[in-house]
């Protein structure tokens, strides 16, 4: 992975440093909460209902085994023994005390990590491909891309204050497992007719209240064009984005109201200016970024461990059927780590899972891990010799939950229980979810399924892409649940439909229930997942599954 | 006029600890909710208000609560984020539940 040069290390430490004398301007109270707040946003540093929260980018959702121990300790030291893995590939303490924080990011800066543009209106963390370098359907490793935009975007002087936050997501494949089309600027490796690798970029998607899919502005982008070119948008979008209303002032908005052939038109031409700015530097950096995006020095292991237990150990297998991915090589496997334990908090693991999880890509992992959007660990490249070994040991800290892709995989935000915007729960109902249909047993019944929830209309938990969505509000002071149907979050991106008047927290449950019943009801067979079934019969039958005529008032 | 069986409390976050705090009737902040001072006159607690947010090097963002009286004369708070910020997150046994 990429190792900071000196020029990072002092630019983040010199970071902390103006923080420290910051955070303590504030508590000798040279600073107001007016002149501060701006201040520790843009260290990532907010503030909840309960507690600060701090939010730790993890570039591309890249990390080794010496940064996630690193990420326990701090959980430990200054926060409650945890961190939470967000949909930004970020990982956030929601406990640390104002004081502690320069000490924490000292202390992340001591590992090449920061907290810098995790907030406020700039371009935020750079999202991968969770399988990036690993995946078989890869047509490139995305994250060279992504350094070279990380570096490019941070502390990029003209577009710190722009409209709104702006974010850049990116994936390698064909198989959209970044989201892309729901992003400020997403990224698509390809291939033109001459088979060289170039770019298609995607302006304009976005989620929360105003949820759009973003579109095509340019088929194919040489690869020594990007900067150029992203810096172009970007120009463009600081100069035209609405500053008027926040709520109107992302670039999906201004594509929106501008049209397509008027702003591609503007970005070309932007593009023109930018391009004779970039001398051929930026290439010559990434080539050498790149370097540090090699594979591992992978290794042939005998697997006949692995195949007696695949024939021996059901538990295991079954683990193996829905946790590992195909590899690059099929003498290895891309371990998802479920963080979605049966009545758990999606995305949360503490201290001791972190180090266990550390521990095990050090010794069979080639010291690579992975945060996903999806609120899960990633080990890329694991030997299926050691598989069952890591089987072992992830169980021996409660991460060995085979559910990944089932219905307790569940994206879900912090939701009222930590965040201020948030108007209901997410968490609860999440652990709901995920206890019900275990004691149902109906999770592997149901097959590939995509739950997502969200707490507020900003839409962190992707409720709008997922096959059912969830969106709790706030009704006259009581939480409230609106559920979408049929959202797509891959290269087929799609919102999800609204089905009709939101439920109670109590009637939400007994109205998934039906949902889901319904589904199994209405299906071909068990090979088409809820999704395909969706596609098929659209929303009306789920309808009527979740609004019955001889049910009153379903709210 | 005030209104009937209408209460509010002044409640904000601990500018050092970020916890939630609420302003009581010897005129400081309180870390327990049940020390709150109460107001059933919401042009008194407006007033209150901006005396309250003035201490700004002790707390962050001070705001009014619609809040209930129970029996003990005890205020509940009206909404679920309040009660939430009064009890602490639901996945865990931490913040206020916990102190």
């Amino acid at each position: 992975m990429y190792q900071y040069n000196e020029f990072d290390h002092a630019f983040v430490r010199s970071r902390v440093k103006s923080f420290r004398s910051q955070v303590e301007r504030r508590i000798s109270g040279s600073l107001t909460e007016e002149e501060f707040k701006p201040l520790r946003l843009k260290n990532g540093l907010y503030l909840q209902l309960h507690a600060y929260m701090l939010r730790v980018a993890i570039p591309y959702g890249t990390i080794d085994s010496r940064q996630m121990r690193q990420l326990a300790y701090i959980a430990d030291k200054w926060d409650k023994g945890y961190g939470h893995f967000t949909t930004r590939q970020n990982v956030q303490f929601n406990w640390p005390r104002l004081a502690d924080v320069p000490d924490i990011l000292d202390a992340l800066a001591d590992v090449s990590m920061h907290a810098i543009q995790t907030s406020g209106n700039c371009i935020r963390n750079i999202t991968a491909d969770h399988f990036a370098g690993a995946t078989s359907d890869e047509i490139e490793d995305p994250r060279q891309t992504a350094e070279i935009l990380r570096q490019w975007s941070t502390d990029h002087p003209e577009f710190q204050y722009l409209p709104r936050k702006f974010k850049i997501a990116i994936t390698g494949s064909p198989f959209d497992r970044a989201v892309t089309k729901a992003h400020d600027i997403g990224i698509r490796t390809l291939r033109n007719k001459d088979n060289e690798s170039g770019y298609e970029i995607v302006i304009g998607g976005g989620l929360g209240r105003t949820p759009m899919i973003g579109k095509v502005v340019r088929e194919f982008l040489p690869k020594d064009d990007l900067l150029p070119y992203i810096e172009a948008i970007l120009r463009v979008y600081n100069l035209y984005g609405r500053r008027d209303n926040k709520y109107k002032a992302r670039i999906k908005i201004l594509l929106h109201e501008t049209g397509l052939p008027i702003l591609q038109e503007q970005i070309e031409n932007e593009f023109v200016s930018c391009r004779e700015s970039f001398t051929g530097l930026d290439a010559k950096i990434i080539q050498s970024i790149s370097e540090s995006f090699n594979p591992p020095e992978f290794v042939s292991e005998s697997s006949a461990e692995f195949d007696q237990r695949m024939l021996d150990d059901p538990i295991f297998s079954e683990w193996v059927g829905t946790n590992i991915s195909s590899h690059r090589r099929p003498d290895y496997g891309i371990v998802t780590v479920s963080l979605k334990p049966i009545g758990g908090t999606p995305g949360d693991a503490s201290s001791e899972q972190m180090c266990k999880v550390a521990d095990i890509a050090e010794q069979h992992g080639h010291d690579e891990i992975r945060i996903s959007h999806e609120q899960n660990i990633i080990l890329p490249h694991i030997p299926l010799s050691r598989l069952s070994e890591v089987f072992d040991a992830l169980n021996s800290v409660g991460l060995g939950t085979a559910n990944a892709g089932l219905i307790s995989d569940i994206i879900a935000c912090p939701g009222m229980d930590y965040c201020s915007l948030a108007t209901a729960r997410s968490i609860p109902v999440a652990q709901e979810i995920t206890q019900r249909f275990d004691e149902l047993r109906l999770e592997r019944e149901l097959g590939p399924i995509k739950i997502k929830i969200s707490g507020c209309i900003n839409a962190c938990g992707h409720h709008h892409v997922a096959d059912i969505g969830i969106l709790g509000l706030n009704r006259a002071g009581v939480e409230n649940y609106q559920i979408t149907l049929g959202g797509d979050a891959t290269e087929s991106a799609k919102i999800g439909e609204r089905a009709g008047p939101g439920f109670s927290f109590e009637n939400l449950m007994p109205a998934l229930e039906r949902l889901l019943e319904a589904y199994l009801k209405l299906r071909h067979n068990p090979e088409e997942s809820f999704g395909a079934c969706h596609r098929r019969l659209g929303s009306d039958p789920f309808r009527s599954a979740l609004y019955p005529k001889n049910l009153s008032a379903a709210a | 006029m005030p209104q009937r069986d209408a209460f509010w409390v002044i409640t904000s976050n601990h500018l050092l600890e970020g916890h939630a705090i609420w302003f009581d009737s010897h005129g400081g902040w309180t870390t327990k909710p049940e020390s709150a001072q109460i107001f059933d006159d919401k042009n008194k607690a407006d007033e209150a208000l901006q005396l309250a947010d003035r201490e700004r090097s002790v707390h962050v963002g001070a705001y009014l609560a619609a809040a209930e009286l129970g029996v003990d004369k005890r205020h509940f708070p009206k909404d679920i984020r309040e009660k939430i910020r009064t009890i602490g997150p639901s996945n865990y046994f931490h913040g206020k539940q916990a102190e």
